[in-house]
């Protein structure tokens, strides 16, 4: 490193800290002002605030009768258990609800480099939200879209407080239940994958919601029976799907009952997509997605 | 304004050392040890993640912390819950009151996507996490959902969330108890387009105490 060049530091000799400190090239990149930056964001932020208040006409999610043909894979999950699969770009992963119950719990890995996977800081700062459904999109740590909530019956999911644990079942149900951790090392173990590539998950089907205080709770809208999500693949994935009752479910028996998730063929997003086109930062997150494609 | 449950006059500082603005710091906590991060400028979110020392896949976990506590933000009293459901700190001193655990760290590739194609070649926390990382033969894959001391993130009933301008006053200050053996990882935050640093990275600084019981 020669001295006197732009963006060079040495900080008390440390050489590394002179590798990561960054004192003066900001100024080379972004010649902004505090007061500039202040007013993008809060442009951004108005932005997101009109979008979820606009009135709109609420349109109930169908649950599509889909042909044999269509269909993929399709399994029948049962209390406590889990499955993974692998879901190529345009399919979707439809997961049904059979009892109202039941909770899915999801992590989702890019299928072709693991090291990419969801997201849940991002997922909800990106969009403004912690109560995505429809219409919203995952996002991994790589600033692309892992998936688009293309349908959504309207039951709460929970993108903040994740599954339960052995210490958490025991507690609450008695010994001898399964649990979503285990699940989930169960899943990564079988994806080839460990313990360390284990991430905070989403749980669909799991009304948690902050009071005014920051509280977390269950909303007291359980789901119904023939509550469903869709997902659709933005590009190839992993998926580990646990179905264990939410921590915060209020009901006192361990009963989730069945999920059925079921992978079909469909198309992939074109630039009308109601997901890529429903945000500034969705359509970003998409264009993201169009630069690894080479689209 | 501190609101503390244990006493600087019964500890002894066997560290103490300014970050500057932007830069990563990393660095072990024995079990017992205290770690005070001060918020020397105010409104300076440090961005941290916490690792078992002696077993890194053992790490701190956002929503097992948040699962155990029932609140969505982190401050005294809170006990830091790892992966394994072990318990690795616990905020003993706070000046502040709320610090986030649910919106992660800044990366150029968020910010490209929440900010615009134009910000991705702004310094990030996950860029000082994942070289700092390196250091311990870890990588991005260990990067989990972290903590960000001082930066405000009210989560509404209506789901909405917003980083907003932190209420960290300058020398603000918040306390770690070391519960086990822990490896500490910090990003000192160079976010300058929103509001958790006020637009402005300063320093923090970082002391360790040796704390006497009783």
């Amino acid at each position: 490193m020669s001295p006197g060049r732009p963006g060079d530091l040495i900080l008390n000799g440390r050489d590394d800290l002179a590798l990561t400190s960054m004192d003066e090239p900001m100024s080379l990149l972004d010649a902004s002002t505090p007061e500039q930056h202040r007013a993008r964001y809060l442009e951004l932020k108005s932005n997101a605030a009109e979008r979820l208040h606009a009135p709109r006409e609420r349109v109930p999610s169908a649950l599509r009768p889909l042909d044999d043909a269509e269909i993929v894979w399709r399994e029948q999950i049962p209390d406590g258990w889990y499955s993974t699969r692998k879901i190529g770009r345009g399919e979707t992963l439809r997961i049904v609800n059979k009892t109202g119950r039941a909770a899915a719990s999801i992590l989702i890995w890019n299928a072709d480099d693991v090291s990419e996977r969801y997201n849940a800081g991002d997922t909800v700062k990106i969009q403004w939200n912690a109560l995505l459904g429809k219409g919203y999109v995952l996002f991994s740590d790589m600033g692309r879209v892992l998936a688009s909530i293309v349908e959504d019956s309207g039951a709460g999911h929970d993108f903040l407080v994740g599954g339960g644990t052995k210490a958490t079942t025991d507690r609450r149900y008695g010994a001898g239940y399964r649990n979503t951790r285990d699940n989930f090392c169960l899943a990564a173990a079988k994806l080839g994958l460990t313990r360390r590539d284990i991430m905070p998950c989403l749980t669909f089907f799991a009304p948690v919601r902050t009071d005014g205080e920051g509280k977390l709770g269950w909303s007291g809208q359980d789901a119904q029976a023939g509550d469903f999500v869709e997902l659709r693949a933005e590009m190839n994935l992993l998926v580990a799907l646990s179905n264990c009752p939410h921590p915060y479910d209020p009901r006192p028996d361990y009963a989730p009952g069945e999920i059925e998730a079921t992978v079909w063929r469909g198309a992939q997003a074109d630039a009308n997509d109601s997901c890529r086109t429903a945000s500034e930062e969705g359509a970003r997150g998409f264009e993201n997605n169009d630069a690894l494609f080479g689209v | 304004m501190g609101n503390d449950a244990f006493s600087v006059d019964r500890a002894t500082a066997i560290f103490d050392e300014i970050v500057p603005a932007r830069a990563p710091w990393s660095g072990f906590l024995k079990k017992g040890q205290i770690l005070r991060i001060i918020d020397l400028e105010g409104q300076q979110a440090v961005d941290a993640l916490f690792y078992r020392a002696d077993h890194f896949e053992e790490r701190y976990s956002a929503q097992d912390t948040l699962r155990e506590q029932g609140s969505a933000y982190i401050g005294l009293g809170s006990k830091l819950i790892s992966n394994e459901g072990n318990l690795m700190l616990t905020v003993v001193g706070d000046s502040c009151g709320l610090h986030d655990t649910s919106a992660g760290a800044c990366s150029c590739e968020s910010n490209t996507v929440r900010f615009g194609h134009h910000t991705k070649y702004m310094h990030a926390c996950r860029e000082n996490f994942a070289l700092e990382i390196g250091k311990y033969g870890m990588g991005k894959r260990d990067l989990v959902s972290n903590i960000n001391f001082f930066m405000n993130v009210p989560i509404e009933p209506s789901g909405e969330l917003a980083i907003v301008d932190g209420v960290s006053a300058p020398g603000g200050y918040v306390d770690l108890k070391a519960e086990m053996d822990v490896l500490c990882l910090f990003s000192n935050c160079p976010q300058v387009n929103n509001p958790c640093n006020g637009f402005n990275p300063t320093p923090i600084r970082v002391v360790i105490y040796d704390c006497a019981e009783g």
